[in-house]
């Protein structure tokens, strides 16, 4: 790791301020800018600690929905009663991330900023092409080992997936991220690759994330994270679904339904065509299955991900079918 | 361009002042600049949880926390645990009761992290225990006896 200069943030304009010379990244948990360090990935200049500002990590929730502040742990919004409450998808998806020991150090903020686990973007030193860390030097998982890469959302640029948990559940919700003087919605602040994987959010240079909003909803309350790995703990999705249903007063005719997809996109995936053709039906396990299989549109192999064609509708299928009373 | 920076740490109740680089985490602190080892390198990089401390009583990785972030936390480790007159932390006792480890790398991380599942209100079940233990690894496999330990530690807290 190269050595940094370190500045620990009075106020949030301070840190802002400090953020605006070049090679200056916030640190807030550290569990990515330090592991990606060590890596030879990240290369800070000057790491501006921004965990001792006080304000920011309050988590309050109401009729309205719920605002969590970005300094927030993963593990006290995982273990919120109100949160469990509203958002039980929500806090699922933060428990079954991780480990305990990452959960107490990685804020809500950060953990939004996760990179990509692709094998490829961590290892400069054996793969020097990777468009995401250089940009126009090529790509060295596509014809590698892609196990674990992005069947949605690629290009030809760059196939890497979206690690993260957290975000799937955000996106199905309509939750908004709070920045210094703006609000965007965690769909719209995610951004595919394209041909600049090298930007994956809409945040300008100095933006720093202050708060997470997510509106309540009545399919947020009755709502599921369901997440298949290779392991039964402290690994990332192969693939996961977020899952929320409110069902009409006859109890089988489907009112509202969020379905969002994790370790199979590069970015948070709605599926909106799932949630479109399921509107207004009865749940049945065919209808459901069927209209899971839509998850999958556009979806494309790079040979060692194809599985996850497969296996994703099949998730998104149990999650709703577990919200429905019907497995 | 290497700046020492100036900083107090507050460590098994004791206050540490020493000079470090910026990037210098808080494992290195300890291990290299205060030489309290009981606290171990293994992958260096957050996946096997053998550096695990106690930052403010709470769990957390020394490896990817910087030495600088830390200054005016209370930060406990493995030789915070036993009592002044060196009798063992029950979780200590456990451990050895249980066998609990073979070649011992893992285990203060392991004894750390257990600690604080109980105080965290997950050692419940068996299957608590492993889900809230599973960001300790251990390569000897002594999984079954670290259980087993954890479970006879949190009854004996209850």
């Amino acid at each position: 790791m190269r050595d940094f200069s370190y500045i620990r943030a009075a106020s949030a304009s301070q840190a802002g301020s400090a953020a605006q010379q070049s090679g200056a990244m916030f640190l807030a948990g550290g569990t990515t800018l330090l592991d990606l360090a060590k890596c030879g990935v990240s290369e800070p200049e000057t790491v501006i600690d921004i965990t001792h500002l006080s304000g920011m990590s309050g988590i309050t929730v109401d009729t309205a929905g719920a605002r969590i502040g970005a300094l927030a742990r993963m593990s006290e919004v995982a273990d919120h009663g109100d949160i469990q409450a509203a958002f039980p998808a929500v806090s699922q998806s933060l428990s079954l991330a991780a480990s305990a020991q990452l959960r107490n150090m990685a804020t809500i903020g950060g953990n939004l900023l996760q990179r990509t686990r692709c094998s490829y973007f961590r290892d400069p030193g054996a793969f020097p092409a990777c468009n995401k860390r250089n940009p126009g030097s090529g790509c060295a998982a596509i014809g590698g080992i892609t196990r674990n890469h992005a069947v949605l959302g690629a290009s030809e640029a760059c196939i890497a997936s979206y690690p993260g948990d957290l975000a799937v559940a955000l996106v199905a919700f309509d939750a908004v991220v709070e920045l210094d003087g703006r609000k965007v919605a965690v769909d719209d602040f995610f951004l595919a690759p394209s041909n600049t994987p090298d930007r994956e959010t809409v945040l300008q240079r100095g933006e720093m994330i202050t708060a997470i909003t997510i509106p309540a909803s009545a399919a947020a309350v009755n709502s599921t994270y369901i997440k298949v790995r290779d392991r039964q703990s402290y690994e990332f999705a192969a693939a996961s679904a977020a899952v929320g249903l409110e069902l009409e007063a006859d109890g089988k005719t489907v009112r509202d339904i969020r379905v969002a997809l994790g370790g199979v996109a590069t970015k948070p995936w709605r599926a909106r065509s799932v949630e479109q053709a399921l509107i207004g039906k009865a749940l049945d396990a065919d209808t459901v299955e069927k209209a899971s299989r839509l998850a999958m549109e556009g979806a494309v192999s790079h040979g060692g991900n194809h599985y996850k064609i497969e296996l994703a509708p099949r998730v998104v299928t149990r999650a709703i079918l577990k919200m429905g009373g019907l497995a | 361009m290497t700046r020492s920076i100036h900083i107090a740490l507050d460590i098994n109740g004791q206050r540490h002042e020493l000079d470090v680089e910026p990037r210098v985490t808080l494992l290195d602190a300890l291990r290299e600049h205060l030489t309290l080892t009981g606290t171990k390198k293994g992958c260096d990089q957050g996946q096997c949880g053998a550096c695990t401390c106690h930052v403010d009583g709470r769990r957390v990785l020394s490896c990817l926390t910087l030495a600088a972030q830390v200054e005016g936390r209370q930060i406990t480790t493995i030789e915070g645990l036993a009592g002044e007159a060196g009798d063992l932390h029950p979780m200590q006792a456990a451990f050895i009761e249980h066998d609990a480890f073979q070649c011992g790398y893992c285990t203060p991380g392991q004894i750390m992290s257990a600690v604080a599942c109980i105080r965290e209100g997950h050692a419940g079940s068996d299957a608590e225990i492993r889900e809230y233990m599973s960001g300790n690894l251990c390569r000897c496999g002594a999984y079954n006896s670290i259980v087993a330990a954890v479970r006879q530690a949190a009854a004996e807290a209850a």
